[in-house]
């Protein structure tokens, strides 16, 4: 009846993951009951879960991912602890097979659960903005990928109580992951949770290529969309080429584990080393799907509070698309030590390192662009400029794994770990961060509170180098990654520093949330209704703050890469005023199927991973009929009329000059 | 929120105004080539695999070169038949659509059933997925071309309610256009199964 779930499934012996579920369960039954006393589901449903507003859906994505960087790093500061503690035959307080799990979860959370929908959470909120669009080309195919990517996300998070998580690694490598190696449900767990969120970040994809390609406003060329757009567009080009990869890759790990095929077994004419080669075919395009719109967020940033036009706009886009190519011939620097031969190596290793010359042209672009600049020393600016330094540094460690001789010695080790949270904290988290406080008030008409925001940078920029440089120096002693407990003693001095910075890094969580906290606290005083806080330069600050659900209410023309930015520059300067004449906007409307159809998706991961079968058929049903009522919906637009327009238009002129 | 459902023939056509039709279009394309890239990785996995026969048997020993020739002829001229059908969408014929409809649908049909029956046999002889790596290859990378022409099926029975419903307009008309491209897609990835398993497996 229930496949292989029972009442064992769930670890009522392990203490921490039973008071997690407790402090789960108490959390969420709260959120529940709030709801519900203050009669807020209509609203939820109405405005939110249904909602096919870019705007919205870029807020949601961003919410689950800061709950899931709590996730994230709990795994990562116990993995810190554990290492800290377990030395010379000390066991430490996790079991191995519970270590193995928590530094699977970090990985696949804090890439696919934090870093990606911070990611597409930004594209979400600014890129029709920025082009000056209505919304994205398939809105509801939009709410269909967040919750599609909600599903898995609940997915990894049901693992932690009922059964287990993998024990394999972030990517599961083959034939570790295989049926033989690994029976529990924890690998189908991992294979469903990215399978689900992975179709959805497939769709969202080519949703914003087409947006992007085909819904520009009037007069912008493809060289007059801001830098982060252009960011945007060849990261959705990686996802276009990439997610399919990962797709078919895991859906033969699939077969190999539930129809016992021989994709990547040991044995029966199987080869691991495909799943190696396929699953880093699609990872390493990845790393560049999470990094581009970060280096998107630092040119916006820079721009804007050096009040200067970006230096060299032209070199930045070639650069950024030289990158999108290259990131497709550098897979195989993952695992030179497959012993593929040394000009295979050399090719990879080669490819590799030219990579840092378009990331050059890069960095340098920014500097030149504070230089003599009236740099404003703005939270965002220092997360730039922490970026700058850390990033780079994190690309000269690139570079030098790039030589196949050293990776021989380097592979594995603590080097690596060092090296890929020096570019992923130092590059993707600082300019999410960086992004976050640019455009929150975009996104909800007051600014994020600047002391907490200084205090988080300052916190993670200091907490970074104490919590990795350690791993750097104990990498050339032989420190491998994944180890439960080691017996060098020697080694632990550095792993409390190590810790240390950890926890460093934890004071720079909390100052952010607090910063969240104490913002929204004050919001009427940080109130920002003229919808350009920062003087910015590109469309989006053209926009009301927040905008209206229409974004605009005519359509701008552009002339120029800084349309904004030069309309406040004529003389006599820019008045946002109300237009004489409104027209009737086109709309689509708001959508029950995604939601639905996701928890459908949900519903038949869940039994996939537990084999039973007749929830499976469920599941594949309740998606069809689901997907069929959406085929034969022809209500799914609608005009919003002129009147109702000028009115929207009307009553925001109203607060402006009230605060005015 | 005020809202107000307009039917598609009142006087809006004339201030900005997407161009719905293209996008999805557009869309589509980019989503048959990220498809692409799936069928890619499975054409490679084979070639990889295509050794990995664990004593069991290798390409030359699975293939009916007179059954696969069938079914190819079978999707080639629905290929064929889908064009007509779009010819007399084009022409405004309903009644002439949906008749190319169903004679596309016959023919994918049996193209369907035959590899059905072409799976049995060879598992039914021992040659499972199961046995080997180049075994799982070869399945999957058929079988998953298979499971597009039958979802194509059920796109196609679908279209086929809707055109009978609603006519040819606004909402059939790009989906139309949408399914053929699949359609065609279909056969072009078939080529490449064809040469380079069948067709190939029987040269080695």
């Amino acid at each position: 009846m229930f496949g292989k779930l029972s009442l064992d499934a769930i670890p009522f012996h392990d203490p921490i993951v039973m008071s997690v579920a407790v402090v789960i369960a108490i959390g969420g039954a709260a959120v529940v009951a709030g709801v519900t006393y203050f009669r807020q589901w209509g609203y939820l449903w109405r405005e939110w879960i249904t909602s096919i507003d870019h705007k919205k859906i870029g807020i949601m994505y961003f919410l689950v991912a800061i709950v899931m960087l709590i996730r994230g790093f709990s795994d990562a500061i116990m993995m810190r602890s554990q290492q800290a503690i377990a030395a010379g035959g000390a066991e430490g307080y996790l079991p191995p097979h519970h270590y193995d799990q928590i530094f699977t979860a970090h990985g696949v959370i804090m890439i696919f659960f934090v870093a990606m929908p911070m990611v597409i959470g930004l594209m979400n909120l600014v890129v029709p903005l920025q082009i000056g669009a209505r919304d994205v080309a398939f809105p509801f195919m939009n709410n269909l990928s967040f919750w599609l990517f909600a599903a898995g996300v609940i997915l990894v998070n049901v693992s932690l109580v009922v059964g287990e998580f993998a024990m394999t690694g972030w990517l599961a490598y083959a034939p570790l992951s295989g049926i033989e190696y690994s029976p529990g449900v924890g690998v189908d767990y991992w294979i469903w949770a990215l399978q689900i969120s992975g179709i959805g970040t497939t769709l969202t994809g080519i949703n914003f290529f087409v947006t992007i390609l085909k819904m520009r406003t009037k007069g912008m060329t493809m060289f007059r969309m801001p830098i982060f757009t252009w960011t945007a567009l060849c990261a959705n080009v990686l996802i276009i080429a990439s997610f399919p990869i990962l797709t078919a890759t895991i859906a033969m790990l699939t077969l190999d584990r539930y129809l016992g095929m021989h994709f990547f077994t040991n044995d029966m004419g199987g080869n691991m080393m495909m799943y190696v080669n396929l699953i880093w075919a699609w990872g390493h395009p990845e790393v560049y799907i999470l990094i581009l719109p970060a280096f998107g967020v630092f040119s916006e940033v820079i721009a804007t509070f050096t009040k200067k036009r970006l230096f060299g706009y032209k070199t930045m886009v070639w650069a950024t698309v030289g990158i999108t190519v290259l990131s497709f011939i550098v897979w195989l620097h993952h695992f030179f030590t497959m012993g593929a031969g040394a000009n295979v190596n050399a090719f990879f290793g080669i490819t590799t390192m030219i990579i840092a010359i378009p990331t050059g042209v890069k960095i340098f672009n920014w500097l030149f662009t504070m230089y003599r600049g009236r740099i404003q020393f703005t939270s965002p600016v220092l997360w730039t400029i922490g970026f700058v330094i850390t990033f780079t540094l994190g690309g000269m460690t690139g570079v030098m794994l790039a030589v196949p001789g050293a990776n021989f010695v380097l592979h594995n080790s603590l080097f690596v770990i060092a090296h890929f949270h020096n570019v992923i904290i130092g590059g993707v988290v600082f300019g999410m961060l960086a992004g976050l406080t640019y455009w929150f008030p975009k996104a909800f008409g007051f600014k994020l509170d600047e002391t907490w925001g200084k205090r988080s940078f300052w916190f993670w920029q200091i907490g970074f180098y104490f919590a990795f440089v350690p791993l750097y120096i104990l990498s050339f002693d032989g420190a491998v990654r994944r180890m439960q407990s080691y017996e060098q003693t020697e080694w632990q001095p550095l792993m409390f520093v190590a810790l240390f910075g950890a926890v460093l890094i934890l004071f720079g969580i909390l100052c952010l949330i607090m910063q969240l906290f104490v913002s929204v606290r004050d919001r009427h005083k940080n109130r920002d209704l003229t919808g350009d806080p920062w003087d910015g330069r590109t469309l989006e600050w053209a926009a009301h703050s927040p905008p209206a659900f229409y974004n605009f209410a005519h359509l701008p023309e552009v002339h120029s890469i800084d349309p904004f930015w030069e309309k406040k520059q004529q003389p006599g300067g820019y008045k946002r005023e109300l237009s004489t004449h409104y027209e009737d906007i086109h709309m689509p409307r708001n959508t029950t199927e995604g939601p639905i159809l996701s928890l459908f998706s949900l519903i038949f991961g869940f039994a996939m991973v537990w084999h039973i079968w007749w929830l499976v058929a469920v599941g594949i049903i309740g998606m069809f009929v689901t997907f069929m009522f959406r085929i034969f919906n022809d209500d799914t637009d609608y005009y919003v009329p002129a009147a109702e327009v000028e009115r929207i238009e009307r009553e925001y002129h109203e607060k402006l000059g009230m605060q005015a | 929120m005020a809202t107000e459902t307009l039917k598609q023939d009142d006087h809006h056509g004339e201030h900005e105004h997407h161009d719905t039709t293209g996008l999805k279009v557009f869309g589509f394309w980019i989503y048959l080539m990220s498809d692409l890239v799936i069928f890619g990785m499975l054409f490679a996995t084979y070639a990889v695999l295509l050794r990995g026969t664990a004593g069991g048997p290798g390409p030359d020993d699975i293939v009916a070169l007179p059954l696969i020739f069938v079914s190819t002829m079978l999707l080639l001229v629905s290929s064929f038949t889908f064009g007509v059908a779009m010819l007399a969408q084009q022409a405004g014929r309903k009644e002439k659509v949906l008749q190319w409809l169903a004679v596309t649908f016959a023919l994918g049909l049996g193209f369907i059933l035959l590899e059905l029956y072409e799976f049995h046999h060879l598992i039914s002889e021992g040659h499972g997925p199961g046995r080997s790596g180049f075994l799982s290859a070869f399945f999957t990378l058929v079988g998953t071309h298979g499971l597009h022409v039958t979802f194509g099926l059920i796109w196609i029975a679908i279209m086929f309610i809707q055109i009978r419903k609603r006519g040819l307009d606004d909402m059939t008309k790009p989906r139309m256009m949408c399914l053929s491209l699949f359609w065609h897609f279909l056969d072009i990835v078939w080529i490449c199964v064809f040469s380079f398993v069948y067709l190939f497996g029987v040269m080695v």
